[in-house]
């Protein structure tokens, strides 16, 4: 994992100096409410409902050990014991007083974490695939270069006043984990013909109220080229974005104004300029970076030794877990755990400081320290020897991390929604838990299979709603909440947004519509199909019908 | 005269900016001043501008196309950009494009919504004087050039990012 050095510690220990002074400037009258809101935002310090939100950056979801444990003690110290793990790998306290946020930034800067870009109108977290540098279908390691870019975009002089909020994500393998396509810029790692890696390079991809799937402006881009390229596409977007119009700022819009062919030919010229100019990438640049992410010392194991396969074939609920909650290593004899922050009755991705303490001691005790957060809000042991599963599955028991099932409905994406949010039309986490409760049957549950159910509270879609196979969407009508269903979304590499059903549903209504769209499913799937397969191959109408049929 | 910043000081100056009132119409502007004119009023008319006594200086606004100006740089005594709002960047653009594309070496202003914390992303994309908003402080906004003593990336004052340096001193 990549590790700060002297200049890394004094940026971030400036920037916290930076903004301990523009709080005191705040409340001693020096800074008006709407000069500080920018750069309180620049810094993940929201206003909320209740309380101040911050939130944290846990670069493209990599976390050790010893910073997890440092996020229990703020949790501990400075909040109500537990903190959030957001859609894009970061990490948010909700309850903080404001005066106190400046001595949690210096807590943070000890452990080489801050809060640098975790909003506002700049380049914020550069997020990829959470199995990283451990997938069993990774084409190329992506994290020296999210780390790359990560340093590229942190106080970037030209870029800290966008027209709105700039996200990039990185995938290097089969499958696309890191939902590039409905990001600003998603960048795939990828081999040319001549065996040389570079990058596929897809612009104006989003979510929010335009959902929109992201478009290729490069098919091939030299790795050397990277910081100069991305200069040129932010360069145009900071001079040609609208900035009349906040719901018509993200780069999206300008894409589909221009065209995309228009849009490219136009970074294109920008870049031509700034080409092989110093922030060209040499092979010791990427080298320096590559040698923070090289490989554990991992032993030579055998695949399914025997006390792990004799405990699979005694006890199904550890086989479940096993099928549902780890994922197959590169490494044979290893698995990546997925520790699910989706057990019902406790807001999905919240975790306890009690949590984040015992992972951190996992992490440690069966792995090499480190941990990940994925976009599904849930938190990975990458790195365990499949003869420790049974040891881990009974600890994760112990802790409330073991609910066995991840990428099932019940493992809602879901943001903080009304509950916290002042930005929400809906509350989300009681409506999450009124399905998770709907689907608490372990074997109804199963039988249903893969299927993504993805919830934002409003439009802002902060839950990637658009993207889940099923989503929800909370809307209000006349002070009052209600929630849309869309079906037939997806992430990944066939990236598609889903459809809205019909009108829209009273809370109290939704798990009832979500248990006649599953009989729909049921009855009408092929052998083997899953949830979104049959969905793609009926189509909407089956599923309206039900849902809405007049009672007789 | 105002006091501004320039290259790390405080100095007094005596350049008017000729801006639009509400309907839209300029001011006239005396002989003998020294002018900053907007980058339409510029284009309009160059010769009766140079005709003058005093001096003239032209300012962009955010939306404005530095390549418009790209000719007349070398003989331009300063060239100012506008931040109606410290929120709208698009001059942290035009100031980088007017130094490194259009090789513009003269005193680059920055007017407009402009105050310390602003200061050290302005100085790196290429500004070297600041005129500090009306009610901002001007003395402690020296300060800002500090706030980083080290950054990322390549800009106009450290053209060498820090990827490169630190491999070349491993």
């Amino acid at each position: 994992m990549y590790r700060y050095d002297e200049v890394d510690h004094r940026i971030v220990r400036e920037r916290v100096e930076q903004f301990r002074d523009q709080t005191q400037r705040f409340l001693a009258g020096q800074l008006s409410e709407d000069e500080f809101r920018p750069l309180r935002l620049m810094n993940g310090l929201y206003v909320q409902r209740h309380a101040p939100m911050l939130r944290v950056a846990i670069p493209y979801g990599h976390l050790a050990s010893h910073q997890l444990r440092k996020l229990a003690h703020i949790a501990r110290q400075y909040d109500k014991s537990y903190a959030h793990l957001t859609t894009r790998q970061n990490i948010q306290f909700n309850w903080p007083e404001l005066a106190r946020v400046p001595d949690i930034l210096a807590e943070l800067a000890e452990v080489e974490m801050h809060a640098i870009q975790t909003s506002g109108n700049c380049v914020r977290n550069t997020t990829t695939d959470a199995f990283a540098g451990v997938a069993q279908d990774e084409l190329l390691d992506p994290r020296a270069y999210c780390e790359i870019i990560r340093q590229w975009s942190t106080l970037h002089p030209e870029f800290a006043f966008l027209p709105r909020k700039f996200k990039i994500a990185v995938s290097g393998s089969v499958e696309d984990r890191a939902a590039t396509q409905v990001h600003d810029i998603g960048l795939h790692v990828v081999r040319n013909e001549a065996g040389e890696v570079g990058f596929k390079v897809i612009v104006g991809g989003g979510l929010g109220r335009t959902p929109i799937v992201g478009e290729v402006v490069k098919s091939f881009l030299p790795t050397r080229h990277l910081l100069t390229y991305l200069d040129a596409v932010l360069r145009v977007y900071n001079r040609f974005g609208r900035r009349d119009n906040k719901y018509k700022a993200r780069i999206k819009i300008l894409v589909k104004a221009m065209t995309v062919e228009a849009f490219a030919a136009k970074v294109e010229d920008e870049w031509l300029h700034l080409k092989d100019g110093p922030s060209t990438l040499r092979d010791v640049d990427v080298a320096h970076y590559a040698s923070f992410f090289i490989d554990p010392d991992y032993e030579q194991l055998s695949a399914n030794p025997p006390e792990f396969s004799s405990k699979l074939a005694e006890e199904p609920a550890f086989a479940r877990w096993v099928e549902r909650n780890t994922r197959l290593h590169k490494r044979a004899g290893y698995r990546s755990v997925v520790l699910s922050l989706k057990k019902t009755g406790v807001p999905p991705g919240d975790i306890s400081a009690e949590q984040m303490d015992a992972a951190a001691d996992w992490a440690d005790r069966f792995g090499y320290g480190e941990l990940r957060v994925a976009h599904e809000q849930n938190l990975i042991l990458p790195d365990v020897r499949e003869s420790d599963l049974y040891e881990v599955w009974q600890l994760a028991k112990s802790q409330g991390f073991a609910t066995p099932n991840i990428g099932l409905l019940t493992d809602i994406i879901c943001c903080p929604g009304g509950d916290f949010c002042s930005l929400a039309n809906a509350r989300s986490i009681p409506v999450a838990e009124a399905i998770q409760t709907r689907f608490e049957d372990l074997d109804y549950l199963f039988d249903l299979g893969d299927i993504d159910c993805n919830f934002s509270g409003c439009m802002n879609a902060c839950g990637h709603h658009h993207i889940g196979n099923i989503g929800i969407l909370g809307v209000d009508k006349n002070g009052e909440e209600w929630y849309q269903i869309t079906l037939g979304g997806s992430q990944g590499s066939h990236t598609t947004i889903g459809k809205v059903i019909g009108p829209s549903f009273a809370q109290a209504d939704v798990p009832l519509a979500f248990e006649k769209i599953m009989t729909v499913y049921l009855e009408q799937r092929a052998a083997g199909e899953r949830f979104i397969e049959t969905v793609r191959r009926i189509g909407l109408d089956p599923f309206k019908e039900r849902v809405y049929a007049k009672h007789h | 005269m105002q006091s501004i910043i320039k290259d790390g000081q405080i100095v007094q100056d005596g350049w008017q900016i000729l801006r639009a009132d509400a309907e839209g119409q300029y001011p006239a502007v005396a002989p003998d001043v020294d002018v900053i004119v907007p980058l339409s009023q510029w284009l309009a008319d160059k010769a009766s501008w140079l005709a003058r006594s005093g001096k003239t200086a032209v300012w962009l606004a955010p939306a404005d196309d530095p390549q418009l100006l790209a000719a007349d740089l070398a003989a331009l005594p300063l060239v100012a950009v506008d931040f109606p709002a410290f929120t709208d960047g698009r001059g942290y653009s035009l100031g980088r494009l007017l130094r490194e594309r259009y090789s513009y070496a003269g005193e680059l202003r920055a007017l407009g919504d402009v105050w310390v914390d602003l200061l050290h992303y302005l100085w790196q994309v290429g500004f070297n004087a600041f005129e500090i908003k009306d009610g901002k402080a001007i003395d402690t906004a020296l300060s800002g050039y500090d706030t980083f003593t080290e950054r990322y990336q390549s800009t106009h004052r450290e053209p060498v990012p820090l990827f490169r340096r630190r491999v070349t001193s491993l």
